[in-house]
Formats: structure tokens, sequence, C-alpha cells
């Protein structure tokens, strides 16, 4: 008897150990350098903060085991070249169970050939642009709403305040910038809008100077365009020091970082298109709800999270989710149960398109617009003014 | 006023700045034979020099330029001991491998210390406004800053005796040798100006745009394109051939798309060296 019981209680322990063993490796690459690099740590941020918030209740528990997380994690440099030698390092050495997308459309775009060749989930966050999710590939979700609401969205908040605005666009020259750009350009037009200048700029520009001048010299009342966070802090700095009399300034991207208060005045009144902002109501069905995420995030990295910390982690929740449907780490099985997502968190809401020509192409998310304000105190502040039933202050047009 | 005029005057005020950049080179491949692959690593460093001397102090960057250029001075003739004295008479593909491999060492030193994450010096003065165009302070300041530095260099080497040293050097290095002057010594100092002129040009850039430790890159094809229009070993006329450059890109923005303006320096350069091959002030040597 008393050896039956010791078997039974090592074998119990051997079961117990095991189940503590079990961890799921998620792969990614993170910009820690180069032009990218603040965007791309928001959206670490989110990673690791949902990390610690699973692994800190005892993992993703799924088919009756729990599975904690670890990351297999690279800085790439921001470049695209490093990407690809690194998706593959963390396939074929680290073992990568599931993989996170870096930051930006174009990095994206190179690791989506190496995750699709070895058939690998990724979900993609921080990568709008939707010519990626239009090549046949079977194993790529994305998380944001896609690059042609960015600035379609602003265009529609224009035509209700000032439907005579002329328009110029002054936008980098990469992939997810042009993939907004071209076909707001085209919805402006249709608006009725007078888009007096489209210029498009090298990514590693610092000298906007020219582009200023021939902005000025078009007459444009009203800005959009920009890229990521070192062109577009760049230009608004520029438009400011420059006083160019613009009426309403939108840009991709980088005014969405908390960062962008450090810029002043050059701030204010500037707009940016939004995939989430904290002051977004939607009610969770699966996860925290904003506030609590806002208060955790805030906590750990004193700062609020841009809509970049909530893909980052939002794209956790809703891989933690289809492991849960799909009762393991199986790859097919997790990739049948996000195919059938259809969820709503402190994000938003969350569905893949499963149309052969378009799949894992976002459907269910939508973008918001945020406007750099100065508060009461005169402390620069982001309200959301668009759409206008979930705004949280009146647009402020003209700026000055 | 027209977009044409305010783009051509930015053009001259940061053209003033590439001027500036470009002298250093300008007299060290004019009085030494050398074309100094640093140049572009040690406007970097002035550009880092600047960040952290702000950062520090908050002083006026325009007097930080002091202690910039003094430890220009210094880095220098430190940079000229280690990689260039020792090929200095030597076919010129060793010179320029000894000043590429320490260009790759302060690249590589710095973006592990920096990163190659943008950078900004937050100073900013107040700009001059005529209709709808606004000139900023900044590079006022800059462009008035690279013209006094050019001036004061000019009349180091035509009104002082150290001056006249390296202008005999780079004359007849023998000849000035036979006069009692020490050729070492003076290619030493020479070296030690270029540095400090690159990075007081990197200085006023960091002023003026966000930079990483790669930005330097970008500044040494401009001063190869100033130095081939204007002469070896013409530093002034570098200044010169700087402001015709930026006036150049001012007069054509306008009209192309500005990612377009670096194919037609480069066309300018190709067609500089068919046309005058010295350099449209002047002749090939100093």
């Amino acid at each position: 008897m008393k050896r039956t019981s010791l078997i039974a209680f090592l074998l119990s322990l051997f079961f117990v150990a095991g189940g503590f063993a079990q961890t799921i490796t998620l792969g990614f690459t993170v910009s820690r350098t180069g032009s990218l690099n603040v965007d791309s740590l928001e959206q670490y941020r989110g990673f690791e903060l949902w990390r610690d918030t699973v692994n800190a209740a005892g993992g993703i528990k799924a088919g009756g085991k729990s599975y904690k997380v670890q990351f297999a994690s690279y800085d790439d440099e921001s470049n695209s070249k490093r990407v690809q030698q690194l998706y593959t390092r963390m396939i074929l050495e680290d073992k990568a169970d599931f993989l996170f997308s870096p930051y930006s459309s174009s990095l994206t775009a190179t690791a989506s050939i190496v995750t699709e060749q070895y058939e690998k989930i990724m979900l993609t966050t921080g990568a709008a642009e939707e010519k990626t999710y239009k090549l046949g590939n079977q194993h790529l979700y994305q998380m944001f709403a896609p690059a042609t609401q960015y600035l379609t969205v602003a265009l529609d908040a224009l035509k209700a305040k000032d439907p005579k605005a002329t328009v110029a666009f002054v936008y980098e020259d990469a992939s997810f910038s042009v993939a907004v750009v071209t076909p707001a350009k085209a919805y402006a037009q249709q608006l009725g809008f007078n888009v007096v200048f489209t210029e498009a700029y090298a990514p590693n520009t610092t000298d906007f100077s020219a582009i200023i001048d021939k902005v000025i010299a078009s007459k444009a009342t009203v800005l959009l365009g920009g890229g990521h966070y070192a062109d577009g802090s760049t230009l608004a700095r520029q438009l400011y020091g420059h006083k160019v009399p613009l009426k309403m300034i939108s840009l991709l991207v980088a005014p969405d970082s908390p960062q962008w208060a450090e810029l002043g005045d050059a701030a204010v009144g500037v707009i940016v298109p939004s995939q989430w902002e904290p002051q977004s109501t939607f009610k969770a069905q699966y996860g925290p709800s904003g506030a609590d995420f806002g208060k955790a995030y805030t906590a750990k990295y004193n700062a609020p999270p841009s809509y970049e910390s909530a893909g980052g982690y939002a794209s956790g929740l809703v891989l933690q989710h289809a492991i849960e449907q799909a009762g393991g780490i199986d790859t097919d099985k997790v990739a049948g149960a996000l195919n059938s997502t259809d969820i709503t968190t402190f994000y938003g809401r969350t569905k893949f398109s499963t149309v052969a020509s378009e799949h894992g192409l976002q459907v269910g998310h939508a973008i918001v617009l945020a406007q750099w304000q100065k508060d009461k105190a005169g402390k620069l502040v982001k309200q959301v003014i668009w759409p206008l039933a979930g705004k949280s202050a009146d647009l402020v047009y003209p700026i000055h | 006023m027209s977009g044409i005029l305010a783009s051509m005057i930015d053009g001259l005020l940061i053209g003033s700045v590439y001027g500036l950049a470009a002298m250093g080179l300008s007299l060290i491949w004019g009085v030494m034979d050398v074309i100094n692959l640093t140049h572009g690593a040690m406007i970097a460093l002035g550009m880092f020099g600047m960040y952290l001397l702000f950062g520090a102090s908050a002083a006026n960057p325009y007097l930080l330029l002091i202690p910039v250029i003094a430890a220009g001075l210094v880095l220098g003739m430190i940079v000229y001991w280690l990689s260039v004295s020792w090929v200095i008479d030597r076919p010129q593909l060793m010179s320029l491998l000894s000043t590429f491999a320490v260009n790759m060492m302060v690249i590589g030193i710095g973006t592990a210390i920096w990163s190659t994450s943008p950078y900004n010096v937050n100073f900013s003065l107040p700009g001059i406004t005529v209709g709808a165009y606004t000139f900023t302070g900044n590079h006022i300041a800059a462009a008035i800053s690279a013209v006094v530095i050019a001036l004061l260099l000019e009349l180091f080497l035509y009104r002082t005796r150290a001056g006249k040293a390296i202008r005999a050097v780079a004359d007849n290095r023998d000849a000035a040798e036979l006069m009692g002057i020490s050729s070492t010594q003076v290619l030493m100092v020479a070296f030690a100006i270029g540095i400090a002129l690159a990075a007081a040009s990197g200085a006023l850039v960091s002023t003026l745009f966000p930079f990483t430790i790669l930005s330097g890159a970008s500044y040494q094809l401009k001063s190869f394109v100033v130095t081939v229009l204007a002469g070896l070993g013409k530093p002034f006329g570098a200044l010169v051939a700087g402001v015709l450059l930026g006036l150049l890109e001012g007069a054509v923005s306008p009209f192309i798309a500005v990612s377009w303006i670096p194919l037609i320096e480069f066309g300018l350069f190709v067609v500089v060296l068919i046309l005058f091959p010295r350099g449209i002030f002047g002749r090939a040597t100093a």
C-alpha cells in the first residue's frame, strides 16, 4: 500500500511538474534601434505586459494544461535584412511556436515571407498595409485596421467641418504611407476637395524646408500625410518653425506616441488616426477593460499606453483566446480558431477575413481620430474627436 | 515673396553649412593629398558633441561651438598620429583604407553608445517672416556661424605664420622643409583643423535637424561634390561652392520632387569633373 501510494505520489509529482514545464515560445523582433524604435518599443511593451499578466495568472489554460509564455526576441535595427535572418532563426533555432510581427508594414512584409514559408502563425500588429494580406498567405492575421481607413476617416471629419478646404499630401515614401495616401487622395477628390499638392519624401529625410516652401506656395489649408515617428515629428517641428498657415494637420503614427508632447507648441492641434485611444469605451468580452489595461500599463512603464502598446497587448489576448478555443498549441487547430475569431476586447472588435483572396485581413476593427489639445491647465492631452459618437472633445479647427 | 525666392534663401542658408563641412575635407585633401574618409564620422561626432554639451550646460549652442572645435582639434591630432602619419608618403589607397578603418571604428563605437536612434538639440531662435515664408532663427544663425568660421580660417591661412606654413607645405613640401618648416607638424595641424571644421559643421547641423551616428554620411557625400566643385585646397572656395550647391537645391526643388535632388547633385559632380577637372575656382592642388 505504502509502495503504491509512493508511486502514485511520484507520478502525480511528475505530471504536475510536467504541467509547469509547458511553455509556449513566441518569437518576434523589436526595433530597439533605428528610425522605428519609438513605435516599436511601445508595441513591445504591450507584448511584455500581456506576457507578465498571463504568466502571473498561471499561464494560458487550454486542453487541461497550462502554458507559460516565453519570448524569443531580438533587435532588428529597423532593418528588413535583419528581420529576414532573425525570423528564420526564431523558427529554426529558437523553435518559436507562434510569431508576432515586427513593427511597421515594410518589416512585416519581409517577416511574413519567412513565416509563411515555414507555415507558422504570425499575428501582425503595427502593420496596416493591406497588400501583404492579399498575397495568398494562410497563416497571417492582422490586428490593425487596414491602411486605407487611416486618412479617409480624417477626410470625413474635414468634410464635416470645412468642405472647401484645400488639401496637401506630404508623406513618407514607404509602403505603409503610400498604401494610406493613394486611396486617401482618391477619396479626397471624390469628396470634392481640391488637392493642391502631393509629394513623397525619402524615409530618412530630416530637412523639410524645400517641401514646406512648396506647401506654402500651393496655398493648401490642410496637410495630411507623414509616415513614422522620426520623420513625422521632424515634419511637425519644421511646419511649426516655418509658421505654415495650416488649419489642420493630420499625420500618421507619430502623434500617437506619448513622446509627441515633447514637441511642445509644435504638437498642438496635430491629429492622428489611431487604432485605439485610452478614452475608448469598448465593452470587453475577453481580457481586461480599457481602464484596467491603462492602469496596469502606466503603473509598469510610467507612461500612458499608445495604440501600438494596445495593439501589442491585444495581439497576445487574441492568440491566447485562440489557443484556449483550440484546446492546445497545434498550428492547424489554432489557425482554425483564429479564422472563426470574432471577439471584442478593450482594443475593440477583432475579426479576420477568411476570404481566400484576403485571408487574415482585419475586417472587424475601426480607426478613431485623436487630436493633441491643451487642457484648461495648459497641459497637452490627446482627445478623441472622431467618430462623433465616441468623441471626448470637439475638433479644434483651425489649429491657430 | 515668391516660392522660388524663398526656396533659394533656404538653400543659401543650408548651403553655407554644406560649405563649412566641405572646407575640412578640402583642406586635408589639398594640403596632404589624403582623402579623409573619417569626415562623415567626425561630422556625426560634432553633432553628438553639441548634443552632450547642450544637454549638460543648456548654454547657447553657438558658444558651445568653441569647445566642439577645440575637441575636434585634439581628436584630429590623435586620428592623425593613429592612422594617417604612418601612410602619408605611401600610395593614396593606403590613407583611404586607413581613414575608412577609423570611420568604421567611430561608427561602431558610436552605435554601441547612442544606437542609431535619432537625437535632437532642442533649441530654437525666433525667425524672420517675410510674407507667408518664415526663415528660422537656427538656420540664419548656423549660416552666419559657418561664414564667420570660414573667414577666421581664411585669416589664419593668409595672415598667420602657421597658416602660411600650411600653404607652403601644400604648394611644395620639399621646398618648405628646405626653408626650415617642419612638415610633420604642419600636416598634423592641417589635419586637426580639417577635423575641427567637420565637427563644427556637424554641431551646427545638430541645431537644425534630428541626427543619428550615421547622419554624417550624407554630409560627407555633399562635401565631395562641393570639394570637386571648388577645386582642391581652396577652403574658402569650398564655402562658396557649398552656398552655390545650396542655391542650386533651392532653385530646382520647386520644380521637381525633393527626392530627385541627389540625382541632380551627383550629375553636377560628374559634369564638373569632366568640364572643370580643377574645380571652378582654380588649380588641382594648393
